[in-house]
């Protein structure tokens, strides 16, 4: 049955062009596809605009990306309720033996480790949690975009600059699993 | 109308997100150790049909449906900016497992720890703001 299918994980083939489908109709409605331009205007309305310039706009004017925030929340809901079998993510036997090493999981659960994620109220989680965000809120409006922004906007549009920001992400991530990790899980 | 229509693009975004596992913590640590095709074909089959939707749009002067030309506006070109606030990026996104999109997906799918990730990103994009003159660009 349809349903059924959709409940597995899709494949990339399939979830890739989707992804450019989503930029396609944001183009079609006069918008483009970047998702931390968002954080910015969320500063906006919590009245950051009183410390800087630099959010000082009118947020309305973005106010429709804050609707797509909207949905993205609504989405993943009705993903994880209603379109998944729960299946968790099988990935690369390597990496669950580093994952185990480190102490990170004991076996794969849903899309998250319980370890870092399922709160237990240690220091150490929410250390990890709030400065896995600033890392995110900082680098991404330095770098003038994400995923979305450079990574497909940007990239699809051949945009040198956003070459120079995805380099700079798998620099960032290469460096945080590879050097990090170690000494910051062992 | 138009607000809806925001809505459901958004919803359609946070269910591709989810069900192709790029929301998934484990994902993002196998793409950055090289051991996973699944983040690349993404990626990858994203890019590509980006590119020809875009040469489409740009060699056929396709209108929005506002009747305005679809532009693409070139990014101010730097190399320090892109380097360094993407290497800060990647940092998280590693850390976290979570880019800003699948940040909002997960916080919908009930991990509300993730809600913690997102109080600090605000955070930090303020830091950002305040921080931005100082900054080499």
């Amino acid at each position: 049955m349809l349903l059924e299918y959709i409940k597995q994980p899709w494949p990339w083939y399939i979830s890739g062009p989707l992804i450019a489908l989503v930029m396609y109709l944001l183009l079609k409605q006069g918008k483009d596809f970047g998702m931390s331009n968002n954080l910015r205007t969320m500063c906006t309305v919590l009245g950051a605009g009183k410390s800087s310039s630099f959010f000082r706009f009118d947020w309305k004017t973005q106010a429709w990306n804050l609707l797509v925030v909207l949905g993205t929340v609504i989405g993943g809901f009705i993903a994880h309720y209603f379109l998944s079998d729960g299946t968790p993510t099988e990935i690369n036997e390597k990496s669950i033996a580093d994952l185990k090493e480190l102490g990170i999981i004991d076996h794969i659960q849903g899309y998250l480790p319980e370890s870092i994620f399922i709160f237990n109220g240690s220091l150490f989680q929410f250390t990890i949690l709030s400065i896995g965000g600033l890392l995110i809120g900082f680098g991404t409006r330095y770098a003038g975009g994400c995923s979305s922004g450079h990574a497909i906007s940007g990239l699809s549009n051949f945009q040198l600059p956003s070459l120079i920001a995805v380099i700079g992400f798998f620099l960032g991530g290469i460096i945080m699993v590879h050097f990090l990790f170690p000494l910051i899980f062992a | 109308m138009k607000a809806l229509k925001f809505i459901l693009i958004g919803i359609l975004f946070g269910v591709i997100l989810y069900k192709s596992e790029a929301a998934s913590w484990y994902r993002i640590y196998e793409m950055f150790q090289f051991r996973s095709f699944h983040m690349y074909g993404i990626i990858g089959t994203a890019l590509t049909t980006a590119i020809i939707i875009v040469q489409i749009i740009k060699r056929k002067r396709l209108k929005d449906n506002n009747g305005e030309q679809i532009v693409f506006p070139d990014k101010d070109k730097s190399i320090t900016r892109y380097l360094v606030g993407g290497t800060i990026f990647g940092l998280g996104w590693a850390l976290t497992g979570a880019c800003p999109g699948p940040l909002f997906a997960l916080i919908g799918a009930g991990y509300w720890t993730l809600g913690i990730v997102l109080l600090f990103a605000l955070l930090g994009t303020w830091l950002y703001g305040i921080l931005r003159n100082k900054l080499p660009h």
